[in-house]
């Protein structure tokens, strides 16, 4: 099947070089409530290099979430320092496009005006962009929906709607928490073969966030394992695997028994969910 | 045939309007059956024919004293909106403003307008001025209060959202902030404009020789029952027809929102 490449005439494939892009030095995070402190991250010391896919799988609760939106710089974490492109961010910055748990499209706004919402938050070309956002939906299949409200499409469809937010204004970075957790499974395969077409293409940073170790594995350049609550880390994974990778990648060998190692961490520790 | 004729008679019959009328129907044949069974003198209530039948011969009249009762009404109600609204927006947005400004706002609710409306015939005179103050002041609190809390319900998370494409306040309020709370608001102005319709009829007791309050206080005095039941008709006809006003422009602002989402989705 030939679809168009998502990628702007301006857009060049970035060079692969191992130079780190966000880094991550003794950030942990407890949240103050009425009922008293909730440690939800331990220290943790990371770098994510330009142009990788790195790719975090953890029990639920583990404060997955929580890691991401400090990325996003959403929320400050209680100690340490977080680095993106060599400055310490202490709010959102840009170049960044973030996925979040739930959809979070707006009702009021039909499918592409939510998919807009990031090129007229930023101001850019509304021509040169809504094309981009045209080709985005039609390459997650929702190329027919792009007039409907929100709320006519299905839970799966509204959260491919809002990565086509993400990626819309084309940033170096994207962090994605679970994004195709509403998916069924024959969806989310073909969504993970488009989503490591893309960034292997246009050599974007992505920081995704799964509870599904086969996906972790198909998609990450390294696999980030975390322990149970208060979340730390407790592997790293390369992945050794050539891309461009397809679905046949799975009966790998080398692919098989990566994700036996990563499942042995959960059953060591008692499960996933 | 036939039977599509009887179709589209019992389609009719579906119609909003239907039934609240055959409801009202009901209602006065209550109303009449009550007062022969009872035998209630006219002097305390009258029939519904009597009323009927006064409304049908001072109609002109009471039309045109309902000008001046629904002028003020507006307008009271106009300034509630312009007012209310920005007053709830600074309250949401800050709880300095808040602890200042709500508790007293609650206080000055309490405070029954009819007994200081005598004042603003005072300060303002006979004319249209203390029936719009007093319209204002009813119409005013259900705005804020609804506004208030729609603002305060925005989605933190839909916040977040906006945060990360690191919208400006002033994008992040109009894109997110006022649509999400657009339903709140119009739920607090359909309050506000039939409070307003009883707001300038309390300024036409105290001060005032026009508008539907005035007929109202005449005809009491006069023990003009039919009379004054029919300008209570007129006026309650004033409220449904401001209140279904609100309801369409409601309608035609927020055809996204669940509740009008019936009629949207045959729109489309
Ligand atoms: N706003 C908050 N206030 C207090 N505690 C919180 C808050 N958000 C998260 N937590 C706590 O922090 C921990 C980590 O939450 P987080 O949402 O990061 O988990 P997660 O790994 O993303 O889980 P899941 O896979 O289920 O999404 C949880 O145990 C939760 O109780
Ligand atoms: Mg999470």
């Amino acid at each position: 099947m030939s679809r168009p490449y998502l990628r702007l005439a301006s857009e060049a494939p970035a060079p692969l070089s191992a130079s780190p892009i966000i880094e991550m030095r003794g950030v942990s995070k407890t949240y103050r409530t009425r009922d008293g402190d909730v440690p939800s991250l331990k220290p943790i010391d990371f770098t994510i290099n330009e142009g990788e896919f790195l790719v975090v799988v953890g029990p639920s609760g583990c404060g997955k979430s929580t890691l991401l939106k400090m990325v996003a710089g959403l929320l400050p974490p209680s100690a340490g320092e977080i680095r993106v492109e060599g400055r310490t961010i202490t709010k959102p910055h840009p170049g960044v496009g973030v996925v979040f748990q739930q959809p979070l499209l707006l009702p009021w706004r039909s499918v592409f005006a939510n998919v807009m919402m990031p090129v007229e938050v930023k101001g850019l070309d509304r021509t040169i962009y809504g094309r981009r956002a045209t080709e985005l939906l039609e390459m997650t299949g929702l190329g027919d929906f792009a007039n409907k409200y929100p709320w006519q499409l299905s839970g799966g469809m509204q959260q491919r709607a809002s990565i086509c937010r993400a990626l819309v204004h084309d940033p170096k970075i994207v962090l994605m928490d679970e994004p195709f957790g509403a998916l069924d499974a024959m969806t989310r395969e073909k969504m993970n073969v488009e989503l490591q077409r893309i960034q292997s293409t246009t050599g974007k940073t992505v920081l995704f966030i799964t509870h599904s170790i086969p996906e972790a594995v198909f998609l990450a350049d390294r696999v980030l394992v975390m322990s149970e609550r208060p979340g730390t880390i407790a592997a790293v994974y390369e992945v050794g695997l050539e891309r461009p990778r397809t679905l046949d990648v799975m009966a790998d060998p080398r692919f098989v028994a990566l994700t036996q190692k990563i499942r042995h961490h959960f059953y060591a520790q008692g499960g996933l969910d | 045939m036939t039977q599509a004729k009887r179709r589209s008679v019992w389609d009719r019959l579906q119609a909003p309007w239907v039934r609240p009328a055959l409801f009202l129907i009901g209602l006065i044949v209550l109303w009449d059956a009550a007062i022969h069974l009872f035998g209630i003198p006219a002097y305390q209530v009258p029939s519904p024919l009597d009323v009927i039948v006064t409304l049908y011969q001072e109609w002109p009249l009471l039309l045109r004293e309902a000008v001046p009762t629904t002028t003020a009404t507006i307008a009271g109600f106009v300034l509630s909106a312009v007012f209310g609204i920005p007053i709830a927006m600074l309250i949401a947005s800050s709880k300095t403003v808040e602890s200042y400004v709500y508790p007293l706002l609650v206080f000055s609710q309490s405070i029954p307008k009819i007994a200081i409306a005598p004042l603003f015939v005072v300060w303002f005179g006979f004319g249209i001025f203390p029936k719009v103050i007093s319209a204002f002041l009813l119409g005013f609190f259900p705005v804020v209060v609804a506004a208030v809390q729609g603002f305060k319900s925005v989605d933190p998370d839909l916040l977040d959202l906006a945060r990360a494409m690191e919208a400006k306040r002033f994008q992040t309020f109009r894109m997110v902030s006022l649509p999400f709370a657009t339903p709140a608001i119009f739920a607090g102005l359909k309050v506000s404009v039939t409070l307003a319709v009883v707001g300038a009829v309390v300024g036409e007791f105290v001060g005032s020789n026009s508008g539907i309050g005035y007929v109202l206080q005449r005809s009491i005095g006069n023990f003009e029952l039919p009379m004054m039941f029919a300008a209570l008709v007129v006026l309650s006809l004033i409220g449904v027809i401001l209140f279904w006003f609100v309801d369409v422009v409601e309608r035609l602002v927020i055809p996204w929102h669940a509740s009008q989402r019936r009629d949207f989705l045959v729109a489309a």
